[in-house]
């Protein structure tokens, strides 16, 4: 569904955040895609919906070669690849349905978006998503008034409304507590299971990227130096990845049921 | 561990800001010798300042008993007209601004358009406004249509160039999702930018209102229209009392102006 070839970024300081990373993601396949500050994983995600421009190598988005796409074309294929943001990347002073509504731009003509008069289907879904996360009685609400769980969902459901097939999330939990962080984990995971989408998750937190996803890749230094299942794991190739650690207290073997059970 | 006993006990200081003490202190006594020759130059003429303090206190006794009635009709016209100028040339100098202040932000612009638009509002702001006014009044005639469009003009590099700023200073992260989403650029304006610099802009705009009233006054020395002109053939006939009435009424203005650009400012943010 996704493959990259030889993706390089060398940016205009000098430094090569990407060195010929090769990746093929299948269709519904949530991928957690871990390593160190600075390692690229940023810069990975941000080459694939091209706001940063890659230096050189191939983006196939299905049988579409993103690279060197018109600005229209670019525009039409950055529809199917929803992104959710660090920091939330909410627009602050828009309310939480123009915000979910803003998701859709990528389909409605300028006017329209101007007089924020919005295809009744659309307005819909918009409803739907938020109910969905648990945020209906919140769409008039400002963003900012909203708490660190609650931007990220309506985060989720932004990327969600375009009707992607392909999510792009970049680093979802980094300002969230442990316990949002989780549930936030687990609803973008069931989201994807629910709708087949595939994801490109950027986390940190490598006990929560084992949690949730089928496959890890481990980026160092803009190159791919692990790429398995979260049981492949273990101290060593961690070691390879982040450097000299002591690292069996990071690595997790507790399941699900537990966590659960925990949370309540 | 030597180290750090050597430094315990001993008092600590700033590293001054400039390291060689010679060139510092050269710095120094340049700046107080500057300051003596400068004072020794000033020529005072002391009997004419005594002669004009007796004008000055008429002046200042004026505000003590403002004569509104006696040239009420002048001032209420000129009034009229430097609202009416202020107003007008808020309104179109602040629609013109907008775009060029897009096209002056170089985050959002390609560079030959963000030299074009940085010009303008250079251009704009190298010209003082009495300048322009004495210019403008040569071509178009004496009245406020010259104050109406220095105010304009004044207004392009007063608000492009403090709105460029703010788009600059944006927070990137928010405009690049709405990118992300497939927005074409003009609903990448709406809806990532718009939204962040709108407080900038309101504030920004109702402060220039302001100015410009004041200015308004200002060019009526010159012969563009407005309320200066009633001030100044005031002054012109020694009519002191009347000059204290407009003044009076013009930082009524300015004062309920600025209260009211409080009130606004505080309810966008």
């Amino acid at each position: 569904m996704l493959r990259l070839e030889k993706l390089v970024k060398t940016y205009k300081t000098g430094d090569q955040a990407l060195k010929a990373v090769e990746l093929e993601v299948p269709a519904g396949q949530v991928l957690a895609l871990i390593g160190p500050s600075g390692a690229g994983k940023s810069t990975l995600i941000r080459c694939i919906n091209q706001l940063v421009e890659p230096t050189s190598g191939k983006i196939y988005l299905g049988d579409l070669e993103l690279t060197g796409l018109s600005s229209g074309n670019l525009r039409r294929e950055r529809r199917r690849m929803g992104m959710i943001f660090q920091e939330y990347a909410l627009i602050e002073r828009l309310s939480v349905m123009e915000n979910v509504l803003s998701g859709r731009l990528g389909y409605v003509g300028f006017w329209r978006s101007f007089l924020r008069r919005f295809p009744q289907s659309d307005v819909d879904e918009a409803f739907r998503l938020l109910d969905r996360v648990g945020l209906a009685h919140m769409a008039d609400k400002r963003a900012d008034e909203l708490s660190g769980g609650q931007r990220q969902r309506v985060g989720i459901c932004r990327a969600l409304i375009q009707n992607p097939a392909l999510l792009l999330v970049d680093e979802p939990t980094a300002s969230l507590d442990p316990k949002t962080s989780r549930q936030i984990m687990r609803l973008i995971c069931e989201l994807c299971k629910e709708r087949d989408l595939a994801a490109i998750i950027n986390i940190h937190d490598v006990a929560l990227a084992q949690m949730f996803v089928q496959r890890v890749i481990g980026l160092r230094l803009g190159a791919v130096e692990f790429d398995g299942p979260p049981e492949g794991l273990t101290p060593e190739v961690l070691t390879t990845i982040y450097g000299e650690e002591d690292w069996e207290a990071t690595i997790e073997t507790v399941n699900e049921d537990e966590i659960e059970e925990a949370l309540k | 561990m030597s180290e750090v006993e050597a430094l315990i006990g001993k008092p600590w200081h700033k590293p001054p800001f400039i390291k060689r003490p010679w060139l510092r202190w050269t710095f120094i006594l340049g700046f107080i010798v500057y300051l003596i020759a400068a004072y020794i130059t000033i020529d005072v003429n002391w009997y004419r300042v005594y002669e004009g303090l007796e004008r000055g206190k008429k002046f200042v006794l004026a505000f003590t008993n403002p004569d509104f009635t006696t040239r009420s009709s002048d001032i209420y016209e000129g009034m009229v007209e430097s609202i009416i100028m202020t107003i007008a040339a808020s309104v179109v100098g602040i629609a013109i601004s907008i775009p060029i202040a897009l096209g002056a932000a170089r985050n959002i612009a390609p560079l030959p358009v963000y030299l074009i638009c940085r010009s303008v509002i250079a251009v704009s702001r190298a010209l003082q406004e009495i300048i322009v006014a004495i210019l403008l009044v040569a071509i178009f005639g004496f009245g406020p249509l010259a104050g109406f469009l220095t105010l304009s003009f004044a207004t392009i590099g007063f608000l492009s160039k403090l709105l460029a700023e703010d788009i600059e200073s944006m927070d990137k992260v928010q405009a690049e999702a709405i990118k992300a989403s497939g927005a074409k650029w003009t609903q990448w304006i709406n809806y990532g930018v718009q939204p962040q610099v709108m407080p900038r802009l309101i504030g920004l705009s109702i402060y220039r209102i302001d100015i410009n009233f004041r200015e308004s006054a200002i060019l009526g020395l010159v012969g563009a229209g407005g309320i200066g002109a009633t001030l100044n053939t005031a002054f012109d006939r020694y009519e002191y009392d009347t000059a204290a009435a407009i003044l009076l009424i013009i930082i009524v203005i300015v004062m309920a102006l600025e209260y009211l650009s409080g009130v606004i400012r505080a309810r966008v943010q």
